[in-house]
């Protein structure tokens, strides 16, 4: 009896401690790369997150709520959404999508857009289930897929070459139609989508949505449309929801995320807008995950709404001012790079640009059999001997095609003038140290 | 021109064009598009979407209902508090991203305060993980280290969300109850006890955690080193993790000590140790807790944590870590707030104890933590007419919460299905609540044999 008990004892202590769910999620990259950043960089334009504050109007809702007489903003709210702040969510996007939605059904706040992403692939994704990733894609995809249980295929945007040797725009990179519907078999559950996109800064088009619409539509898909970066778009072009096609809001989650609506990306505040017969699935993930949110983070950000609510589509918008400062910082580091050699593509979106690195290999000899990608050597390599942190480009893309584009890198551009001046300064320099003999 | 159609009027005429365009179309859609819908729930959420929480909070959410069901205080976390969360709001870089398994200055900030509990050295970048409450802590602890295969040892009654979240991992939880041992008059939540013959035949080789909740949510109960020490025993024997809810760690009353059964021999390195500045510091909103342990597991909860949301947040994690270094360093100190907070809890206790026997009831009077149960029984209240095939105590709770204007929390919501009989006579008062919340409830009970249902 003692040796039966030692042997399946035997057998339980061989095996891993951890879950199986685990297994493939394991490497981040931000973990490395942050720590780089904070030990070496002099000009930080890696990670994404602005170092201007938020805006004043939100910082003075926080410390309304937190001077107020109602010290029970310190306890637990609605654990699906605070009240106030879904009500105000559900009046906001139900304006922009025509729709009348449910404050109590239709939206569900999250912490970030981070778990409400992962709150969708819970709900939605069962072992053997595919799901379509775009690449190059914001990389927990992946992982979040992987530890649903489900299989990731991947469909890739493709460069094409700008016209008349201007810079590249990230609207030149593009689906090809006939690729991406080979990737949709009956075994697809669900396309994420994430427009503006993350690391390139593309804005899908009006035609390139439909195309993934049909698709959705035909093959009965449903569409995570990872919308965070709404409000980040440039040069009058326009963010078009996807749940707004035709077919679409009964098969779409939006994500949403206050911490890129309202540059505090510490906040952790996101949510998800979309049917009942969807959202019902993520509310009992959440409920068994987090369940509660803070609260007092969403009473503030339910006030940032509603004052946005009442200037929308004014100069005084938040929603119209932030894009046209980040515009500019958009062209200062467009012009920065290009002047010393580096190939901007430039963003349609987001606060992020990726360059073309070409120029500067010398400086990073190949290592041929190496594991590591090309832009992540490159990468940091820049941060320890110049002191500007970026992130490579192959962070955004499956194992498998890690070496694709391996001379890109991403820069964040969501940046005070004056750091943006120091990247400047930087790059000059280095630009100099290579054509002096 | 593209900038002025971003305002709602032309907004509104595109989108109703589209809308009656939608309408049309999806006439023809219907017919296709309903056959094949495929959106049903994934297996593991399968049968977890029910929730007492969310059945209860918005009964008891009527401001003329005196509620003591949740697990929320209504008294005001201390001054100091607020004050450092107003403070780090102030920084700019603080309304950013930190550091993804916790903010440098708390996890320092509690790799000091639990080394002096604990009396052994706490890496505070490898042993602690900072998660969305202690709620996030059990979700990752799960996640991490529970999968389909596995069998998970419940004490009931039972925080509720550990039985779902088991499920959801795909594992069998295994529960075993708490029983009353007691011939005397007064029952004290020390009264109920674990049989070690029963708690040793639900071990096995498919065993692979056991969950620990002390002070124990609801009955109060403070586990001694010598149950602990029971509990250890099988866990060394059978090579089981455990996973230990030390949420309400600070509340035990006079006579009783909490004991860490990481402290235990052979227990650090197969215990996580669950903690929670919600109850720490009576903010429940600002869903803040910690999971502590060995690097070797808490690192498999650190890729949980980076796989489903990464961060916390930033200022109110800065604000906890500055509360924390106010209070460790007056540990020694009974101002402090960790010893403050009980003893203001237990004269609270006390008068709630008080209460209840003046109206007639048997409470079980608990060394720990905010609830109280009570068995509900000796009233007598007929329900037999109420058509719902629920359990007693629920629908004693909500003709309570319809005719007393009070409100508790069902017991049987806290068991599996095999216990819920045992335990449906009893019912769970919170007392974390300010003097006038008491006072109302004391009017209420008072009268309780003068009214009829």
């Amino acid at each position: 009896q003692t040796h039966f008990l030692s042997l399946s004892l035997q057998a339980k202590m061989s095996k891993p401690v951890q879950a199986q769910r685990l297994e493939g999620t394991d490497k981040n990259i931000w973990v490395e790369f942050v720590k780089l950043a904070a030990t070496y960089s002099k000009v930080n334009l890696g990670q994404g997150f602005p170092d201007f504050p938020p805006p004043d109007f939100l910082k003075e809702s926080l410390v309304r709520a937190l001077s107020g007489e109602n010290h029970m903003l310190h306890q637990y709210t609605r654990a699906f959404g605070h009240p106030p702040l879904v009500k105000i969510l559900a009046q906001f996007f139900g304006k922009l999508l025509g729709r009348d939605l449910d404050p109590m059904t239709n939206v569900m706040v999250t912490v970030g857009a981070y778990q409400a992403l992962f709150c969708c692939f819970q709900a939605l994704v069962d072992e053997g289930d595919e799901v379509i990733i775009i690449e190059p894609f914001f990389d927990c995809y992946e992982p979040m897929v992987k530890m649903a249980g489900g299989t990731p295929v991947f469909v890739p945007l493709r460069p094409k070459a700008p016209k008349d040797g201007k810079l590249m725009s990230s609207a030149d990179w593009q689906l090809d139609p006939a690729e991406l519907a080979s990737k949709f078999s009956e075994r697809t559950k669900a396309i994420v989508l994430n427009s503006p996109n993350n690391p390139l800064g593309k804005v899908f088009s009006r035609e390139e949505l439909e195309l993934i619409a049909d698709l959705c539509v035909k093959h009965d898909v449903q569409c995570i449309s990872d919308e965070v970066y709404e409000w980040l778009v440039y040069d009058g072009k326009e963010h078009i929801r996807i749940a707004s096609l035709r077919g679409m809001w009964d098969r779409t989650i939006i994500i949403g995320s206050a911490g890129k609506t309202f540059s505090a990306t510490g906040w952790k505040v996101g949510w998800t807008v979309g049917p009942n017969r969807l959202l019902q699935h993520l509310r009992t993930v959440h409920q068994n995950s987090v369940y509660h949110c803070a609260t007092i983070a969403q009473e503030a950000v339910a006030q940032g709404f509603q004052r946005e609510l009442e200037l929308y589509g004014t100069p005084d918008s938040y929603f119209v001012q932030l894009p046209k400062e980040l515009q500019q910082k958009r062209d200062w580091l467009v012009q920065s790079l290009d002047a010393v050699g580096m190939k901007p593509i430039i963003p349609e979106g987001t606060y992020f640009l990726v360059a073309d690195i070409s120029k500067f290999k010398s400086d990073v000899p190949d290592v041929p059999d190496s594991d590591e990608p090309y832009d992540s050597r490159f990468a940091k390599w820049m941060v320890k001997n110049k002191g500007l942190a970026a992130i490579p480009l192959s962070a955004f893309y499956s194992v498998a095609h890690k070496n694709n584009y391996s001379h890109f890198i991403r820069f964040c551009f969501a940046k005070e003038d004056a750091t943006l001046k120091a990247a400047n300064d930087i790059l000059q320099k280095w630009k100099q140290e290579k054509t002096s003999p | 021109m593209l900038f002025a159609s971003r305002s709602f009027c032309c907004l509104g005429i595109r989108t109703y064009q589209l809308r009656t365009d939608l309408f049309s179309r999806s006439i023809k859609l219907s017919a296709s598009a309903t056959m094949a819908f495929r959106h049903k729930n994934t297996r593991r959420i399968e049968g977890l979407d029910s929730n007492v929480w969310v059945e209860f909070t918005k009964v008891a959410a009527d401001p003329s209902i005196v509620n003591l069901g949740q697990g929320l205080p209504d008294i005001s976390p201390p001054s100091y508090v607020k004050e450092e969360l107003a403070k780090a709001a102030a920084v700019d870089r603080l309304n950013q991203y930190t550091r993804g398994f916790g903010h440098p200055s708390l996890v320092k900030a509690l790799s000091q305060v639990y080394e002096r509990v604990c009396g052994r050295k706490i890496d505070p970048l490898t042993d602690i993980l900072v998660t969305v409450g202690a709620y996030g802590s059990l979700f990752s602890t799960i996640q991490a280290l529970i999968e389909e295969g596995d069998e998970v040892i419940i004490i009931e009654p039972f925080y509720d969300c550990y039985e779902p979240m088991v499920k959801m991992a795909g594992a069998k939880p295994v529960f075993i109850p708490l029983r009353y041992k007691n011939d005397g008059n007064s029952a004290s939540s020390g009264d109920w006890v674990l049989e070690p013959d029963e708690l040793a035949n639900k071990f096995n080789s498919k065993t692979k955690a056991i969950i620990l909740n002390t002070p124990h949510n609801p009955i109060g109960k403070v586990f001694t080193r010598e149950e602990l020490q029971v509990i250890a025993d099988l866990c060394i024997k059978h090579d089981t993790l455990c996973i230990s809810d030390e949420v309400y760690e600070w509340l035990v009353y006079k006579g009783n000590k909490h004991i860490k059964i990481a402290t235990l021999p052979g227990m650090w390195e197969r215990t996580i140790t669950i903690g929670s500045a919600g109850k720490t510091y009576s903010v429940t909103g600002w869903k803040l807790g910690w999971s502590i342990g060995p690097q070797n597991l808490i690192k498999h909860l650190q890729v949980v944590h980076q796989n489903t949301l990464y961060t916390c947040s930033t200022p109110l994690q800065e604000a906890l870590a500055q509360a924390f270094w106010i209070d460790y360093k007056r540990m020694d100190d009974p101002d402090c707030y960790f010893y403050s907070l009980p003893r203001e809890l237990e004269s609270k206790r006390d008068r709630m104890a008080q209460l209840l026997q003046e109206a007639g009831l048997k409470p079980v009077i608990p060394d720990g933590g905010y609830f109280m149960i009570v068995d509900v029984s000796t009233l007598n209240v007929d329900l037999s007419d109420v058509d719902e095939k629920q359990p007693y105590d629920y629908k004693f709770v909500k003709w309570m919460i319809r005719s007393k204007k009070l409100s508790a929390i069902p017991l049987s919501a806290f068991c599996g299905p095999e216990t819920k009989r045992q335990f449906e006579k009893y019912i769970r008062f919170c007392f974390i609540k300010k003097d006038s919340t008491l006072d109302a409830a004391e009017a209420i009970l008072k009268n309780w044999n003068k009214q009829t249902a």
